[in-house]
Parts: C-alpha cells; sequence; structure tokens
C-alpha cells in the first residue's frame, strides 16, 4: 500500500499522453482488488515498460513489475491478443519473437554472415532444450489461452 | 571474468539487422576486444511480450542464456537494450532470490544445464564506455565525423537506474559522449529520453498507438535538424526505420553505435550492412 495516489506516474507516461491508459488508476485498481475492471481491458497492454514512472514515483512502488504480474494474470485468464499469440508461436518454432525467412537468409549470406546466426535459429539441439523448458514451464498452454 | 565476452546477438539484430551483428564484431576486432559465440542462444525473452505473459518462463529461459555463459566463463554482453534489460534483471532476481535460482535450477536440470549466478550482464555500450573507455576509443577514428546526431538512449539501456547504476534517469551523457567521441554532435531537443513507442507488446498489440509515440519523437528530431537518430537497441532501431515509410515527410537514417564507430574507424562501407535499412542511409 506504498502509492498514496500522487498521479507522478500518470503525468510521466509517454503512452498515457496518446492514450486512455492511467497507470494510477490501474495501481489504484489493483489496491483495491478490482480484477475484472483490470484483466479484460485494451489499457492493461499500452504500457510500453519504458519505467518513466518508476524512475520518478515518490514512493518506490514497482509500477512495471506489478504491470508484469496483472498482464501474467490476463494472459492466464485468456485475454491475450491474436497478434501476441503469433510472437509466443514464433518463440515456440524457433526460439526467436519473430519469423525468421528466407529473404533474411540471403540478407546475412550477402553480407558475409552464416545462413543462421549462432543461436536456436539453426541449432536443434538448443531448440529443443529451449522448447522443453517452455514445456515445463506451461507456456504453450498459456499461449493457446488456458491456465497452466 | 574479464577481457572476453559472450556476444548475445537476440533475435532483431541477426534476422532484421544483420548489418548491426556484422559491426559489432568488426568494432570489437578493431579494439582487440575478442568476442566469442554463445551457441544455442535463444531469445532473450523479450521484455515487453514474454514477461508479460509468464514470468515464470522468462525466467527460465533467460537463466538458460546466463548457464550457457556461465559455461564459457565469460560475461555477457548485448547489442540490444530489451535484451539488456531482460537479462539484467532475470540475473537480479537469481543472484538475489536463492529460492527462485532452485526453482529455475529444477527446470534447467531437465535439460542438463545449471546457473550458479556467477555472470555479470553486460551493454556493450557501457562495455564501450566503462571498460574499453574513450581514450581508446578515440584513437581509433581514423574519420572524424562530423554529423549532428540526435541520441536515442532507449528505456532498457539505463532504466530502472535503482538496479542497474550505469547513469542518470533524467539527465544521461553515455551516449552523447559516445558519440562526441567521434567527432559527431549530440543535438539537444524535446523529449529526448522518451520511449520510441516499441516496448511492452506496445508494436505488436497496438501498433497505431505505438505509430504515434515514434511520429511525436521523430517530429523532435526533425525540428533540430538531426542528420541521424542514433540507437543502442535494434527493437528502437526497427521502429524508426520501419515507421518512418508510414510516415510521410520523414526519412532521417536510423543508425546503431556499432555502425556509427565502423563509419568513424573507417570500416569498409560493407562492414556495416546499412542495406538492411528501410530508411535509406544517404550520409
Amino acid at each position: 500500500m506504498l502509492c498514496y495516489q500522487c498521479g507522478t506516474c500518470t503525468a510521466s507516461c509517454p503512452s498515457g499522453r496518446l492514450t486512455a491508459f492511467r497507470t494510477r488508476q490501474i495501481i489504484r485498481k489493483a489496491q483495491l482488488g478490482l480484477k475484472d475492471q483490470i484483466l479484460p481491458t485494451e489499457e492493461l497492454w499500452l504500457c510500453t515498460t519504458c519505467y518513466a514512472c518508476v524512475e520518478r514515483c515518490p514512493r518506490e512502488v514497482e509500477i512495471t513489475d506489478i504491470l508484469f504480474i496483472l498482464r501474467n494474470m490476463a494472459a492466464q485468464e485468456g485475454f491475450m491478443s491474436e497478434q501476441h499469440k503469433k510472437i509466443g508461436e514464433n518463440m515456440l518454432k524457433i526460439g526467436a519473437t519473430i519469423p525468421f525467412g528466407d529473404e533474411a537468409k540471403k540478407l546475412r549470406v550477402k553480407m558475409g554472415l552464416p545462413e543462421n546466426p549462432p543461436t536456436t535459429v539453426g541449432d536443434h539441439k538448443a531448440m529443443a532444450d529451449f522448447r522443453k523448458i517452455m514445456e515445463v514451464t506451461g507456456f504453450e498452454k498459456i499461449m493457446k489461452g488456458g491456465k497452466k | 571474468m574479464s577481457g572476453r565476452y559472450a556476444l548475445f546477438l537476440g533475435c532483431v539484430a541477426p534476422l532484421r539487422y544483420p548489418g548491426i551483428e556484422l559491426a559489432t564484431r568488426e568494432v570489437f576486432k578493431s579494439l582487440n576486444v575478442e568476442l566469442v559465440d554463445l551457441q544455442g542462444a535463444g531469445c532473450c525473452p523479450a521484455p515487453g511480450v514474454i514477461r508479460s505473459f509468464d514470468q515464470n518462463t522468462w525466467l527460465a529461459l533467460g537463466a538458460r542464456n546466463l548457464a550457457l555463459a556461465e559455461k564459457q566463463g565469460v560475461d555477457l554482453m548485448t547489442i540490444c537494450n530489451g535484451c539488456f534489460g531482460s537479462l539484467f534483471e532475470a540475473n537480479h532476481v537469481l543472484q538475489h532470490h536463492p529460492e527462485k535460482l532452485k526453482e529455475v535450477n529444477e527446470i534447467l536440470g531437465k535439460v542438463g544445464m545449471h546457473y550458479s549466478g556467477n555472470v555479470k550482464v553486460r551493454h556493450f555500450a557501457e562495455v564501450l564506455y566503462n571498460d574499453i573507455g574513450m581514450e581508446k576509443i578515440k584513437s581509433k577514428v581514423t574519420k572524424p565525423l562530423s554529423y549532428n546526431i540526435a541520441v536515442h538512449y532507449g528505456c532498457h539501456f539505463i532504466k530502472p537506474t535503482r538496479l542497474k547504476h550505469l547513469d542518470d534517469a533524467e539527465r544521461p551523457r553515455i551516449l552523447d559522449e559516445l558519440v562526441e567521441a567521434t567527432g559527431a554532435k549530440s543535438l539537444n531537443y524535446r523529449d529526448k529520453l522518451m520511449c520510441c513507442g516499441a516496448g511492452g507488446g506496445v508494436r505488436s498489440r497496438a501498433s497505431s498507438t505505438a505509430l504515434k509515440m515514434t511520429e511525436e519523437k521523430l517530429k523532435n528530431v526533425k525540428k533540430v535538424g538531426a542528420q541521424m537518430i542514433l540507437d543502442v537497441c535494434p527493437f528502437c532501431h526497427l521502429q524508426y526505420d520501419r515507421s518512418q515509410k508510414d510516415l510521410p515527410g520523414y526519412d532521417i537514417p536510423v543508425i546503431h553505435l556499432s555502425q556509427l564507430y565502423g563509419m568513424a574507424f573507417g570500416l569498409p562501407r560493407e562492414k556495416l550492412g546499412l542495406e538492411a535499412h528501410e530508411t535509406k542511409v544517404n550520409i
């Protein structure tokens, strides 16, 4: 209950400058346990995690960390956007957030770099390990919109 | 652990802007600093998306990358703010919460891996500044630059400052000094420390909001007559580079610090990989 609602967070927020995202409001609702007014909202996903609010909070509230917890709860409840599910699919496929196609491979070769970087992208054993970890933590289930 | 670094590539640099990877390798070679590959490394994982989806997965996959560096006995160096943010914070959790480290090691054990918490997570810009130093950098500048540059710090390089202690959140100097070591001028501009708009999963989930933030930044950069935007993060780099085609009137080149140093150190143009940029680099 560190937050005393001064609003420095909202005033510092570059996203809130342009949208209906109000940091102070989310923190207040979280204090009051108003889960249903937070988890299904689009606003919860408008924070860019820039930490401007965290740097300026006079009560040193770990605002971004709270946002992460709320988003994790939202994901558990199945409030995942299609775009974000795609990122999860890429993770499960190649261990990266973005796809890697022929054009990108050609670009690398043209620059004199190996076709695949030395990452999970071209390393089957590493990718199997990476996937195994996601299996253990229940990541795939969350991506599919269900609880762990 | 010092003198050598494990080069952590992340996703956006090697898969979208391989020039950043290439220029980093070349610039560190010029500085006689050894970079070892982190064979089999995966996504950091991305702080804005994967950490937002599930922090346990985020922590375990981060620990896997840290364990790969630990096994080689080297500290890990990122070329991206997002990777730096994720791995630095994951490492902080693991080094300060023994119960979390234990939990994570139970997961890593299933793939025959282990992390003891002995790796330092570094960002290449602060390695340049703190380990290599301005004197050595300046001695390598064979082609002094005279550009007017708008520096973009990005968010996860120095913040949160109470964990990182690299520079001041409201008035940082590191990047300005690193840029001015090449002879170029770092410009002051409105909202210089504001986010590019891409982070936190906003680019993917609410792209028009991300674009509005980017436009705001670009407007301020253009107003002071900057000849380029200088970043230390491939994701900010992508956001600025690719957004300009959707924003009429903007064609400001976007350059990663490794590429700028490549120019100043007199590396051949083809070692900078500028052809991957969508906003043409005509400078």
